[in-house]
């Protein structure tokens, strides 16, 4: 096709796509007008019912816990697949020689790397009292990870996150929130059914399993994310190992 | 709060346009961390802090640091055939 007939193509495309946009956007209500009775249903109660003071984190955890760790496995079959595709090219070449960093970068990190673990703790620990949760927190501490791989070194970063640890905390994680829904089965109630006490609202030990789900998604993305960083990091030096050996 | 949400969506349409701009990889990947940064703003100013800690997750620390890693190697095999 010539430049033109692509050009040509490309803006009715685009113009076709932007109206149905825009069509789109008219058909939406208004902000902060949502009715759905679920959403009013949940805004209303789900505090007082499970003494969670962030209703998103006792949506996900608790009344849609199931949904939740479907999506938990999806995290976790695509981190297996990876490593499985990708780890036995590794680790025969041994540690590569790092770039050079700077002090100013050694310093950065020092003071960078503590405060982001601290953080993704905090969003972890808190998620079901305010923003946040599992999820982000995990992934906040991956890349306090990646942090101390820039600013520290392949050897600093390996040191931090041995693979046997990683593997640990990736199934601990991902299988202990099946064994706290096997909890509720076991307590003559349904799976995921939230059997903890659930304290006092708006403390870190209120909430019941919404919480220990939360600490244990924590762990599992952390873990996760580190791994597919390590497994892409691997492939990585074993390319330069070749080249610089050839 | 309204000339703020304003402005980042600007920002977020300039950001975006140099992203598809961008001819160098490099630069893309660059232009779209900020795309991403720009886009954790948007949700903030729009008030879905829990949206905005996802996206951190997603579009500001995941997928730059894949791109980068992707483009490493890219250049390394491009340095192996020459």
């Amino acid at each position: 096709m010539s430049p033109r007939g692509r050009q040509i193509l490309f803006l009715v495309a685009a113009g076709g796509v932007g109206a149905l946009l825009v069509w789109g956007l008219a058909g939406l209500p208004s902000f902060g007008q949502f009715d759905g009775v679920y959403a009013d249903f949940l805004l209303r109660h789900a505090v007082m019912e499970r003494h969670a003071t962030n209703v998103v984190m006792a949506v996900t955890f608790d009344y849609r816990g199931l949904d939740t760790m479907g999506e938990e496995f999806i995290l976790f079959a695509a981190v297996m697949g990876v490593a499985l595709l990708l780890r036995e090219a590794s680790s025969e070449h041994g540690y590569p020689e790092d770039a050079e960093r700077a002090d100013a970068v050694h310093a950065l990190g020092l003071f960078v790397v503590p405060v982001t673990v601290v953080l993704g703790l905090w969003l972890v620990a808190h998620g079901h009292l305010t923003p946040g949760g599992g999820f982000q927190g995990g992934v906040v501490l991956a890349a306090a990870a990646v942090l101390l791989y820039l600013a520290g070194g392949y050897r600093a970063y390996r040191a931090a996150t041995p693979a046997s640890l990683l593997d640990a905390a990736e199934s601990t994680g991902a299988g202990g929130f099946v064994a706290v829904g096997l909890a509720g089965l076991a307590l003559g109630s349904a799976f995921l059914h939230n059997v903890l006490p659930y304290g006092r609202i708006g403390f870190v030990d209120s909430s019941g399993t919404i919480a220990v789900i939360d600490s244990l998604v924590g762990l599992a993305v952390a873990a996760a994310f580190v791994l597919l960083f390590t497994e892409f990091l691997e492939e990585l030096i074993a390319e330069y190992a070749e080249s610089r050996d050839t | 709060m309204i000339a703020l949400q304003a402005m980042v969506i600007g920002l977020l349409l300039l950001a975006g346009t140099a992203a598809a701009l961008a001819r160098d990889p490099f630069r893309q990947m660059i232009m779209s961390g900020l795309n991403g940064m720009l886009l954790i703003a948007l949700f903030v100013v729009f008030q879905a802090p829990d949206v905005a800690l996802s996206a951190m997750a997603a579009s500001a620390v995941a997928s730059p640091v894949m791109i980068a890693i992707a483009l490493a190697k890219v250049h390394a095999h491009e340095r192996d055939e020459r």
